[in-house]
Formats: C-alpha cells, structure tokens, sequence
C-alpha cells in the first residue's frame, strides 16, 4: 500500500470483520463466547492490512456494554492488534462509552447524529471530545436518514456548522452519507450509489478538513453469496468513490480488489448500475451474477497466512515471535513427529524462536505485553511436549531423574516473574527439575522447600528495586541457617555489581549473577557438573574484581563516628515504673482459646500469597474469593486444632534491675545493683540524618533504660504456640496433604506471633503494669499504638541473632518452655518469638542501618568476640566490605 | 497576583525563555529523616495502621518541612512548584486507608504550595506558578493485574475519573495555577484524570490550563501501556494542553530520543523532567547536577525544550545549575497546528488531509 500508484493509498482501510452486523462468522464467536476465536479475527484484519479496527457487537442476544469491554480489554492486550486505532461502532451509545472507556488510544466513534436532535448530537458530540475521539457523523437527521444528494448534504453541513461552531475540530469529522444496497429492483434505489459520489464530492471541496467513510458492502446487499459479484461491485464502487473524495471505508481488509482487476465485462455492467447508466442494468448484472456463481468463491486470505507455508521450524519461530498461539499445538505436534526425541524439540525450534524474542526485546524491538505473549506461546508447545517426554522417560528407565532440582522464586514484595518463569522453562527444557514457588515468595518458604526437597540449586528473580535488599536476606539467611548451595541471582533490577558487593559476601556458598535467561542453562550445567569448582573460583574472582571497582568508585553515603553518634543519642526523661515483681516466670501449656483473638491474619493471608488486609482482603474483588475459602479452611483448622490441643503453646517471661552503661543494658542480681547479672549489648544508629528538624537523634535501644542513678528495669520473653507442630505437619504430609500441612504450620505461626502480642498485653496491663488502664481495640493493637517495644534480636532494631543466647539463659527458656536455639541462633520450633520488653514512653521501633567497622570494633570489644565474629553475625548492617578493608 | 494576572504573565514568559520546574519531593525529604510520628502527626496516631511512607499526608502532619522544600526549590530558581499531591487520589490513598481525606489532602498540598510562591512573587514580583500535581494512581485501566487473564481489569475508568475529581476540586479550591498530570504510564488513566478535570471545571466554573507529562518506561520508547511518544501525544492531543512532556523512568540521557519525537510533533511547549539517571545497581540515582546540566543545555540548544525539570532523584542544586546552563538560550519553537486526522492504537495513524 505505498505505491502512490494505488488507488487506496491515501484510503484509510477500516477492517470490517469484527463487526457482528457485518460478519455472521464473528457474531457467533462473540455469543459463543469465544474470545480467543473472535481476537484470532481482528489479528487477520490487522495483518491484512487494515488502518483502523471496527468493532461493533450490536446483536440482540448480546449483552453490548458487556461485551465491547471484553473485547476491547483482551485487544489491549494484544499489542499486533492493539497496534492500530479503533473504530468503535454502535447503534446505542452506552456501547460507544463503554467502549471509549476501555480505549487508551484516539479512536473513532461510529456513529453520532442529528437523529434525536441537536441537543442530543452536541451532547454526545461533547462527550467523544472528552474522550479524546474522532467521530462517523451519519447523514440521519429528525427526518430520517438521508437518501438522495441534497438530504445528504443539507444534513451533512448542518451537521458540520452545528460541529465546528462548538469548536469540534474538523477534521475529527467523518462523515457516512449512507451506502445503501443498489440493484434492489426497487426503483427509488437506482441512484443510491450516484447520490454518494456526489455527496461525497460535496462534503470534500465545500466543508473544509471533514473526511468521508462509509460502509462499502451495503451496497451489494442484495448480491449475498455471490462473493464474485460482491467483490467486484466493492471494487468500482470504490473507485468512484474514492475519486469523489471518499477517504476512509469500512472494508474486508483481507479481500480488496483493484478496479482494473475486476473482469472487464463484470465491471462494465457493475458500473452501470452504480452509476444508473441504463434502465436495464440491474437485470443485466443479474444474468452475469447467475454466469459468475459458484465460480468465485472468495479469495484465499493468502498474505496473512503465508507464514503458515513455511518449513515446521520457521513456523514455530514466527508463532513464537508473534505471540501466536492458534496453531502452536499442531505445529509442535508435527515438530515432535519428526524429531528423534521431543525433547529436540524444545532445544532446536522453540528455543531458537525464544532467543530470537530475547534478541528482540534486548535492542528494545519488542516491549514487554509481547514478550509476556511469547512466552504464553512457550509454555503451551512445553506442555504439549511434557506427557510425551515423562512416557519416554517410563519407556527408558529415566523416570524420576532429573540433571537437578532447582528451587525457583521471585523474592517477597514483588510479583514479577516473566523472566523467571522463562528461565524456568528454559531449565526445564534441559532436564532441571523446577520447583517454582511463584511470586512474594518469603524467605523461610523459599529455604524451607529447598531443604524438603534437597535441592541443588535456589534461584531468585525480582524485578523491583525492594527486592535488591530482599534477596540480600534470603542470601543472609541461607549462611545464618548453615546452607552451602548455590545460589543464582536474576531479573531486571539485579546487576553484577550488586550481587558481587551485597549478595556474595554475605553468604558463603556460591553466589551466581545470571544476566538473562540465555545464560541460565550454561551457567547452571557448569554448576551443576564437572566444571564446577572452575565456575566457582573464576566467580568469586570476578566477585571481588567488581567489588574493587565498586568501592573504587563509590560514593560513600554519610554516616558520622560511633562517638559523634553517641553524642547525638537522644536525651530522655526518666520515671520508670517498677514491675510486680522481679525475676522469671513460666506459663506451661498456654490456653490456645485465649490467643485466638490475637491474631494477626493479614500476614497470614500474605503467607499465601494472598496481598491484602485483613478483614478487607474477604471482599477484594480480585483475591476476596480465593481469601474467604482459605479463611473458612483456616478458621475450621484452627477451631478443631484449639479443641484438639494439636500443638501445645508455652512461655516464659522476667523482669529484672537493669541500667544502661554506654550502649549496653547491664542487668543486676537484685535491687542492691551491684552485682551484674547479665548484660544486653545494643547498637547504635550511625547515619548522618543531617542537620534537618525532623531528625531526632541517633538511636541505640540502651538509650530507652535510665542511667545509674534511677532504678530502672528491663524485661524479656520466648514463647512459642509449635509443640507439637511438626508431627502434625508431617501427620498431613504422610497423607499426601500438602495443603493442611502448610495451613497448620502458617497457623501456627500465627498462634505463636498473637502469643507474643497477649504476653505483652499482660505485661503492660498486669505483670509490668505501667498501663493498667490501657484499653486497645483488636486494629490497635496490631498498630502498636500502646506504651512500649518488644524488639527481637535479629531484626532492625538489634540485627545481632546472639542477643538471643542472654535472653534464653535468662529465662531458661529452653526448659521453661521447649524451644531450642541452634547455633545458627533459629529458634526451634520456628514457631516461636522471643525478646525484650521496654516501657519507656518514648521507646520505638527503629532501624538500626548500616554501621561502620568503629562500631564493629566496639561491639566486638564489648562481647568478647574477635573482630571476624564481629563482622560475621553483622554481616548484614556493615557499611563496609570486610575483606576489602583487611586488605586496604 | 491574581491567577489570571499570574497566567498570563507565564505565558508571556513562556515565548521569552525556558521555564524552570522543581525537583523531585522524594529525594529532598529523605534528608529530614522523618519517621513513623512525622507521618502520623497529632492527628492520626489513633491511625489503624502505619502512615510512614505516605509523603502527600506530610501536607497535614508536616506542613512546615512541604513548604521548606517548595521553598527551597523557588530559591533554587524554580518558575513553577508542582504540589506534594502526587499520590493524593482515592485509590492510592485507599492502601493507607486515607482515601475519606482526599480532598482535604489536595487543598492543603496546593494552599502549602501556593503559600510559599506567594512568598517569593511578594518579594520579586516575578510570577511563580503552582502545579497541582495528579499521579497516575496505583491501578492501570489498559492491563491485567495477572498475566493469565489478559482480558482483566482492577479498576474501571468512572470509578478513576470519580476519584480524580475529588482530587482535582480539591486543587482548585486550594489555588493550584495548573494542573499536571504526569508520570502517565498508561494514556486511559490520563484520560479519565481529563474526563474528571473538564467535569471539575463544569461543576467550579474555574477553568486550570492542563500539563500533561508522559513516561516511556523503557529503551523500546513506549508508555507502560504501549504506546509510542507520538501515539500517547495523539491520545491527548484533544485536551489542548497548556504544555506536554515526559519525566520520570529514564535519565537524561535515555529520554534524548523520546523527547525528540514528541517535540517534532506538539503544536504546543514541550516540556521535560528525567530522572537523575537510571535507578543503578544499588537503586540510587547516579547524574549529579554538572552530569545533568550537559544533557539540559544540549536539550535547550537543540531546540527540544520551553520547560525543564527533575524528577526522581533531582534536587534544588540540580535545578540550580539547570537553570544557569538553559539561561539565555531561545525556547523551542512550537510546531505549527496539523490539521489531518490523527489517530492512535499503540502507535500513530495520521490520515492524508
């Protein structure tokens, strides 16, 4: 269509098939409900050609809002048809408006009119403006709908003065002077066609920048099922019109045909009736159209298809770099036929294919709504292949091994996982056993799967920047936790330098950066295989050379000396209050009915995957659904693991004298204070926060306990709801119950958590007592709006897990209780929470952050550890990379 | 000065010289440090949950440290403060369980805003304008939440413009001079923040110029949504705009090319605020204010730019030497109106006239 030579070049072609007026084809998609088969059309429209997409679904058994807004939201996303501008078309303006507001793009209204007056057609006029829309103006007005010349240009310019007066841009005009059927054998209808070329001619030299459309097979209406005729009459018929200045049609994108195409004696006598030259012309076209029957069926849509001659492979490739679905299965169908083994399959044509989209969306050809599509189309030629591969696996004694098993997940807080899930089929493919987790995925599930089921391999995606420091955690948590498998690190927002300056150091297994999925499966054969070791090293070098350059160029974010944070502790009054009494109490088998109350579901629910707040979440219209269900299942579990006791919580608690000395908590025997009985180390907070008024000071959690001089008190407590947890869960998975195993464990974990919100409910009401009278509702309290912190060791407030040690000596808590504290310093069962109590009004959750090796030097000192113990349990929180600053 | 005067005397600007926009809020507020009591304030310590983070509720719990940095981006030079409202809309402030004080959010964040331009037009009689500033909300109108269902939506387009109004009478009655609709990832939600604003003017009877700013979210140059610059540019085109841009997602520059395309095509100013650079690996910002003042004198010589400003990672020392290095140099000439029928889906259809 660029030739200037053709007649359409400067036509604007509106591809009509995905009209149900005009399309009996699409109407039965469309109230079959078929989707997919109806988008399958608008794509051949696309593809052959059209400007501009009608859609029209005016039928009576059709629901019209409703189904425009489908249509309109699955052609979204669909970016080879999204590409080109709509055409929205009905007779009922509710449709037009459902259908704008599903259109990001400028589109064209089909149609408004004077029909219902000029308060109505400005009004509306006025609307499709606001919408940011073109507009078909039907040449109808309170009479009717204009049939000879003059009705159709009195209306027409009526129309266009009433437009223009109001500011309606002309060129968002487009007039439809009505196409109406000719050789009707009514003889009123004879200068139908004659009357539009010269409307036609009219509109375009005298009313300035308006456009003139139309629907072109009205005219052969009465030539249906003589698509030889048909095609012809639309072929002069066009002519004509374009000449008198026609500029836009509504056509069968896939089947124009040119003027001087059309067979000479066809287009003689169509001619002669669309321009009335003989009284006899209708009869004559009828006796040729008798001759032409069955002769013409419609032409092959060939252009759109050709793809579809090309060899098998070349097919796969196309449908994968279009996102076409509708003949992968059939085609991977007849790729696996010929291939040796199906597994060649997905290693020959559909990996080829994806490293073209791979290729593509790198040099920023494709954008993301296609790649997403690709894969879509990946996945299911995958799954067409996978029975085929397990019964070739049956058949060759290969079943159940695998090259190994990967644990796959993108990190909490993010729900990216296209590259993920590409990587994941992309091992798959190779033999890798992949254990996807899915998305927000928290590190302990991540952990806890890759211990169950021996994995080789964990791999982390995300693609928000959050999920940078997430995966630090997860590597965190993995050394804290003794693991020492690899681990591999992608997605969009990860980097080299990032994994090598903050994932790497602090985890001592290898750590991979894997830049895309291309690079996944040699990465993790190496990893996997023989070459290991070589991988390992040259990593770890590569690891260290990024981190050199790193600090090399780094600009160091300000934080001041630990004595100038010292300085700038904040300065608080003190009236403490004494606590009922002083040293330990334990509370064996906890009646699980009254910690019922305290829990918190929102997490549980996040536990699932489910984001929202409880009791929210219950009605989301997105997860409300899925929410409610696992509710009822939970609330059914709960009630019957509370009356059952399935597991046992207990606790333990203390108060003691205490008083700060510098940064640590020094605990006394008794009242006298003076024999030490303990001591609690805390750090302290060294970011330059800036000389601004809203900064209050750099916070250590010894800055909430009065200094010598004012008898002070600090507590601590370990509880846990998880005796018994275990069996339980492994009761349900004997039973091949995944599900109740993880909903009691979740429930557990949940029963433990609202423990620790009850004990301290009692302590601030009874057992410490300094808010007897506090009175909080369930929302409250989980916004800790009361008087006092319980910071645990190992979270922003006191990043050190060791604390823990002094608490459970304290408080026996092991026996007093039954958790057990492992060396990496996890509580067993992990349904458990342990921690401090402080009641200073002015006591808050903070966040340590990072501090320099001043502090770790000191920590160290006053612990009694060597500098390298030190930098080990903080890991974390240090602003600076320990091996590098040995070695400066 | 009274809004009109104050418009009017922009605009006369406007063909003289290259206005200046603020920076980013984000980057400015971090060094105060605020915590969890900031954001709650007197007002919301009863608040069922937590509000730190929620920058635009700072309008009512810190008024004082929103005024500080409009102040300190008028020092800075700038022409034009856009209000602290960015996420001042229903359905972001519905995560925060805030959504009741939309209004008033956005009545404090333009008087906060307009307070402090007073101030400096007091002193220099030199017009600073307001901007109030609408955000494209956390729900997309033109994508699934879920790769699965292409075909399903977690908002609606009444329910946006609904919201958007609340917000933009809210601006009005604050005394916002403009409102710019930025950071548009999806051109619908702009469309409905449009419907809302001409239903805002019906029901006010005051009429605000719109600024428009999209944001090619990545390398390929489409809007999260799709669209090219010139299809995103004929989606919006009917407003009218007062000004159209891109900010946000790219730095300097990567938005080069983008900026290019939309000043070829918009027959009105053109305006441009990045980021400060790509996010990096570590998630900071790495254009530094000599960095970006290169790419912005460029820009201005080139003839791309009438407004210049910074977005994520911008501060008022950015904005000072942006204004020094464009200072002097012509404004982009604006291109002359199309009058063929210009048509969008992902990309642009221009019809022959």
């Amino acid at each position: 269509m660029t030739d200037t030579a053709n007649p359409f070049a400067n036509f604007v072609i509106v591809g009509e098939r995905t009209n149900v007026t005009g399309s009996a084809k699409f109407r039965k998609l469309i109230e079959a409900d078929d989707y997919a088969g109806a988008l399958v059309v608008a794509r051949q429209q696309v593809e052959s050609g059209a400007n501009v997409l009608d859609v029209n679904v005016d039928a009576a058994m059709i629901d019209g809002p409703a189904a425009m807004r489908r249509f309109l939201n699955l052609i979204a996303s669909e970016p080879d048809i999204a590409r080109i501008p709509l055409m929205i078309d009905s007779s009922k303006w509710e449709v037009i408006e459902a259908g704008l507001k599903c259109a990001q793009g400028k589109s064209i209204v089909n149609s408004i009119s004077l029909k219902e007056g000029e308060a109505q057609f400005l009004e509306h006029a006025k609307r499709v403006r606001r919408f940011g829309a073109a507009a078909v103006v039907m040449a109808f007005d309170e009479q009717g709908q204009a049939d000879t010349a003059k009705r159709k240009i009195d209306i027409c310019t009526r129309a266009y003065n009433t437009l223009v007066d109001t500011g309606f841009p002309p060129e968002d005009i487009i007039f439809d002077p009505n196409i109406f059927a000719v050789a009707t054998g009514i003889e009123e209808h004879a200068d139908y066609a004659k009357a539009f070329f010269e409307a036609t001619a009219y509109i375009r030299s005298e009313l300035k920048g308006a456009h003139v459309s139309g629907g072109v097979s009205n005219v052969s209406f009465s030539f249906r099922g003589n698509e030889t005729v048909r095609e012809a009459m639309h072929a002069v018929f066009l002519y004509h019109a374009i000449r008198a200045g026609m500029d836009m049609g509504i056509v069968n994108a896939g089947s124009l045909t040119l003027y001087d195409d059309v067979e000479p004696e066809l287009r003689e006598r169509v001619e002669d009736v669309l321009l009335n030259r003989r009284e006899d012309g209708t009869e004559r076209l009828l006796e040729h159209a008798e001759r032409v029957k069955g002769g013409g069926k419609k032409r092959d849509t060939a252009k759109d298809l050709a793809w579809r001659d090309k060899p098998v492979n070349e097919r796969l490739s196309h449908a994968l770099v279009h996102g076409i679905n509708e003949f992968i299965v059939e085609d991977t169908e007849e790729a696996r036929l010929a291939a040796a083994r199906p597994l060649h399959v997905i290693e020959g044509p559909l990996m080829d294919g994806m490293s073209v989209v791979g290729d593509l969306f790198g040099a920023g050809k494709m954008f993301l709504p296609q790649v997403v599509k690709s894969a879509r189309v990946m996945k299911q030629a995958v799954a067409h292949l996978i029975p085929y591969m397990e019964e070739e696996k049956q058949r060759t004694g290969m079943a159940g091994k695998s090259n190994g098993k990967i644990v796959m997940a993108t990190v909490k807080g993010d729900v990216h996982d296209i590259g993920k899930n590409i990587v994941g089929v992309v091992l798959q493919c190779n033999g890798y056993e992949i254990d996807d987790l899915g998305v927000m995925v928290p590190c302990d599930k991540i952990l806890a799967r890759a211990k169950e089921i021996g994995a080789d391999a964990i791999g982390l995606s995300g693609l928000i920047t959050p999920s940078l420091d997430e995966m630090v955690f997860v590597a965190s948590e993995m050394q804290r936790t003794g693991m020492t498998l690899p681990l591999l690190i992608g997605g969009a927002t990860t980097s080299r330098t990032h994994t090598a300056v903050k994932i790497a150091p602090v985890y001592a297994g290898p750590t991979l950066y894997v830049s895309d999925a291309s690079r996944a499966v040699p990465v993790v054969q190496k990893l996997l295989g023989a070459d290991r070791d070589a991988l390992v090293s040259e990593t770890k070098a590569d690891q260290v050379a990024a981190r050199e350059s790193y600090l090399a160029g780094q600009d160091k974010r300000p934080r001041m000396p630990l004595a100038k944070a010292r300085e700038r502790a904040p300065q608080l009054e003190f009236a403490p209050v004494k606590p009922s009494f002083l040293g330990v109490k334990s509370y064996a088998e906890y009646p699980l009915e009254e910690l019922v109350p305290y829990i918190d579901w929102t997490p549980f629910f996040a536990s699932w995957d489910l984001i929202g707040r409880y009791p929210d979440i219950l009605q989301d219209n997105i997860v409300g659904e899925p929410a409610r269900a696992l509710y009822k299942d939970a609330r059914a579990m709960l009630d019957q693991l509370v009356a059952e006791k399935w597991v046992r919580a207990s606790g333990v608690m203390g108060f003691w004298s205490a008083n700060r000395d510098g940064d640590d908590i020094v605990l006394w025997e008794d009242e006298k204070r003076v024999k030490e009985k303990a001591r609690f180390f805390t750090l302290r907070q060294q970011m330059d926060k800036g000389p601004s008024s809203g900064a209050k000071g750099n916070f250590a959690l010894a800055d909430f306990i009065a200094p010598n001089g004012t008898p002070d008190y600090v507590g601590a407590f370990a509880v846990t709801a998880g005796i018994g947890e275990e069996d339980v869960a492994i009761r349900f998975k004997r039973a091949n119950d995944d599900y109740s195993a993880i909903m009691a464990q979740a429930l557990c974990d949940r029963l433990a958590e609202a423990f620790a919100e009850a004990m301290h409910a009692k302590v601030r009401r009874e057992l410490w007592g300094y808010a007897a009278e506090e009175t909080l509702g369930y929302d409250e309290l989980l916004a800790e709006k009361y008087r006092g912190i319980r910071p645990a060791p190992g979270y922003p407030a006191q990043p050190d897990h060791t604390e823990k040690r002094t608490i459970f000596d304290l408080l026996d808590a092991t026996k007093n209780t039954g958790i057990d504290l492992t060396e990496s310093m996890a509580m067993t069962p992990p349904s458990s929470v342990s921690g401090l109590y402080f009641a200073h009004p002015r006591a808050e959750y903070f966040g340590v952050g990072k501090i320099d090796r001043d502090q770790v030097e000191d920590y160290a000192r006053r612990k009694g550890w060597d500098l390298a113990t030190a930098e080990r349990w903080l890991s974390p929180i240090l602003a600076y990379d320990p091996l590098i600053a040995k070695a400066g | 000065m009274t809004r009109e005067q104050r418009l009017k005397a922009i605009n006369a600007e406007l063909k003289k010289r290259i206005l200046i926009l603020d920076g980013s809020m984000g980057a400015y507020l971090q060094g105060f440090g605020l915590n969890a009591n900031d954001y709650h304030g007197t007002r919301f310590t009863e608040h069922p949950m937590s509000l730190k983070g929620n920058a635009d509720l700072l309008v009512l719990t810190r008024p004082d440290v929103i005024k500080k940095i409009h102040e300190g981006y008028l020092a800075a030079g700038a022409d034009i403060v856009s209000t602290d409202t960015f996420t001042a809309n229903p359905v972001s402030q519905a995560e925060y369980a805030l959504d009741e004080i939309t209004r008033e959010l956005n009545v404090e964040g333009a008087r906060l805003a307009r307070e402090a331009c007073d101030a400096f037009e007091a002193k220099d009689k030199k017009p600073r304008l307001v901007a109030g500033a609408i955000g494209p909300t956390t729900k997309l109108l033109s994508m699934s939440p879920e790769v699965g269902d292409p075909g399903r939506r977690d908002a609606d387009f009444d329910g946006l413009a609904a919201g958007y109004k609340e917000q933009i009478l809210g601006l009005i009655e604050g005394g916002a001079d403009i409102l710019l609709i930025e950071t548009i990832t999806d051109t619908l939600n702009a469309k409905a923040a449009l419907w809302a604003a001409w239903e805002a003017f019906d029901e006010t009877g005051v009429e605000l110029p719109l600024w428009i700013s999209g944001t090619i979210t990545d390398r390929s140059g489409r809007t999260l949504s799709g669209q090219t610059v010139e299809a995103f540019y004929n989606s919006v085109r009917h407003a009218k705009p007062w000004a159209v841009g891109l900010n946000c997602a790219l730095g300097p520059a990567d938005m080069r090319a983008f900026l290019a395309d939309l000043s070829r095509v918009a027959e009105c100013p053109v305006s441009a605020y990045p980021n400060a650079g790509l996010p990096n690996a570590m998630g900071g910002y790495d254009e530094t204010p000599h960095s970006m003042e290169e790419h912005y004198g460029e820009w201005a010589r080139a003839g791309l730019l009438n407004i210049a400003g910074g977005c994520c990672g911008t501060t008022p020392e950015h904005i000072t030497h942006m204004k020094h290095v464009v200072g002097g140099v012509s404004p982009r000439a604006i291109a002359p109106r199309d009058t063929r029928l210009k048509l969008a889906g992902l990309e642009p259809f221009t019809a022959a006239a």
